[in-house]
């Protein structure tokens, strides 16, 4: 399943398919989610990501499909033909926001200090989903930062699960450093089996996984506030090393 | 405004909890705007009055900060027995935000022991005159009273306190009942 389009000259869509009242043509195989975005229907999604392998962890882009009771992920679903989906009706809205305002309550989204505020794919949804305060009891976790790694930070509390970075590195980087471990609540973002990340020493340093998350729980070392470290002292060193002639001209060397 | 003086004035008031007063700097940002506020109402309580109980018959009162000491609680609720419509004013009193930081600490006494006695700065004493007693953690104003809207941000900014306020008070003028969709999804359950 992909959501990458047919090369042209390729087969036309030919599967008949009604989505939100409206008769649209499907590719075979196509998924829900691949062929609302082609035809302009949006989808709330999180863990999706074009490029990396399907996941259907947060739940997020849940369709109505006629004849169906559960609630089909777009991400995951194949169309078949004559199916009848819906993408937007009241109790999907709901469903969105109860699952928006879960993701909030089970860790310390807590935006006014956040690495990620204003870049925020979680923030996004909440505002675009309608969600202006959480009505379940928030959870408030002790959860670790991981700031070992020279490069880049990992802050637990901000993290939602959704695997981009776990499935960023294996499939795209080979490097599997990440994985989640224990389950449920318990569930945790890992490095190397629970290794801090700076002594990992399968990470490549290729940041792909910082690119890839959709909050703040991932993020370039440096960023945040007060974390910037001047060196003046430099320029003394250089001077000096000028003044003593450390550096030899090129030209001297070669003639 | 030329309807103002047909319509009896709206008793308006703001309140601090436990924030910083960011969002109360955010509401001064309105700036000129504040002249076109006291048109309609009256501000009755909060900080920028010198006002010290909480008044009667109050229509809007917007609540900036979290319940985090015994005074937020006991303030939080005379501002529900007393108020007609009650706004979460910012972060704070949405979500707990930085003032809630210290929930995962655990016990109010560990965060009280890594401010006052860890930290290098300060005198090495725990504050225990005049002050109020923390309560075990601090929480959205929601879990302690029933909100009816909320307005979010860290702080609101001048232009959002603004909109909602105009939104509010034509609501309140006309005698309105507030949209169900300002009231959040407190109905929803899991399962239908």
């Amino acid at each position: 399943m992909s959501l990458v389009p047919p090369r042209s000259g390729g087969p036309r869509p030919n599967v008949p398919v009604v989505l939100d009242g409206e008769e649209v043509s499907a590719y075979e195989g196509e998924t829900i989610l691949a062929l609302a975005r082609r035809v302009g229907t949006d989808i709330p999604t999180l863990c999706y990501l074009d490029g990396l392998s399907i996941h259907g962890g947060c739940r997020l882009c849940m369709v109505e499909v006629a004849g169906d009771s559960r609630l089909p992920l777009a991400c995951a679903t194949p169309v078949t033909a004559e199916m009848e989906i819906r993408t937007d009706t009241t109790a999907l809205r709901n469903h969105r926001r109860r699952v928006i305002e879960l993701l909030f309550a089970e860790g310390n989204h807590i935006c006014a200090t956040c690495v990620s505020s204003g870049a925020c794919e979680l923030q996004d949804l909440a505002a675009t989903n309608g969600v202006d305060h959480i009505h379940y009891a928030l959870e408030f976790p002790r959860t670790d930062v991981d700031a070992t790694h020279p490069k880049y930070v990992l802050d637990r509390e901000r993290c939602v699960l959704c695997t981009r970075c776990v499935r960023v590195c294996d499939e795209v980087e080979g490097a599997h450093v990440w994985d989640i471990a224990h389950r449920g609540n318990s569930s945790t973002l890992v490095a190397e089996l629970g290794k801090p990340w700076g002594e990992a020493s399968s990470c490549t340093w290729c940041g792909k996984c910082v690119l890839v998350c959709p909050t703040g729980a991932l993020s370039f070392k440096g960023r945040s506030t007060g974390e910037m470290r001047h060196d003046p002292d430099v320029i003394e060193f250089l001077t000096r090393l000028r003044d003593e002639g450390e550096w030899v001209d090129r030209q001297e060397v070669s003639s | 405004m030329t309807d103002a003086t047909d319509r009896p004035r709206l008793r308006v008031a703001t309140a601090w909890l436990g924030g910083c007063s960011g969002c109360h700097m955010s509401f001064l940002d309105l700036d000129e705007w504040l002249f076109d506020l006291h048109e309609r109402a009256d501000l009755v309580f909060g900080p920028l009055t010198d006002v010290k109980t909480f008044p009667d018959d109050v229509d809007l009162t917007l609540v900036e900060g979290a319940v985090t000491n015994e005074d937020n609680l006991e303030l939080a609720r005379a501002i529900r027995a007393n108020s007609r419509v009650v706004a979460s004013f910012g972060d704070c009193a949405v979500t707990g935000n930085v003032t809630a930081l210290r929930n995962g600490m655990g016990e109010p006494q560990a965060m009280l022991e890594r401010v006052y006695v860890e930290h290098p700065d300060l005198a090495g004493v725990l504050p225990t005159e005049v002050v109020p007693g923390l309560l075990p953690t601090a929480q959205p104003l929601h879990e302690t009273i029933t909100v009816d809207v909320y307005l979010p941000g860290c702080p609101p900014s001048a232009d959002r306190i603004r909109t909602a306020l105009i939104a509010l008070l034509d609501a309140l003028s006309n005698g309105h009942p507030l949209p169900d969709e300002w009231r959040g999804p407190e109905d929803l359950t899991f399962g239908n």
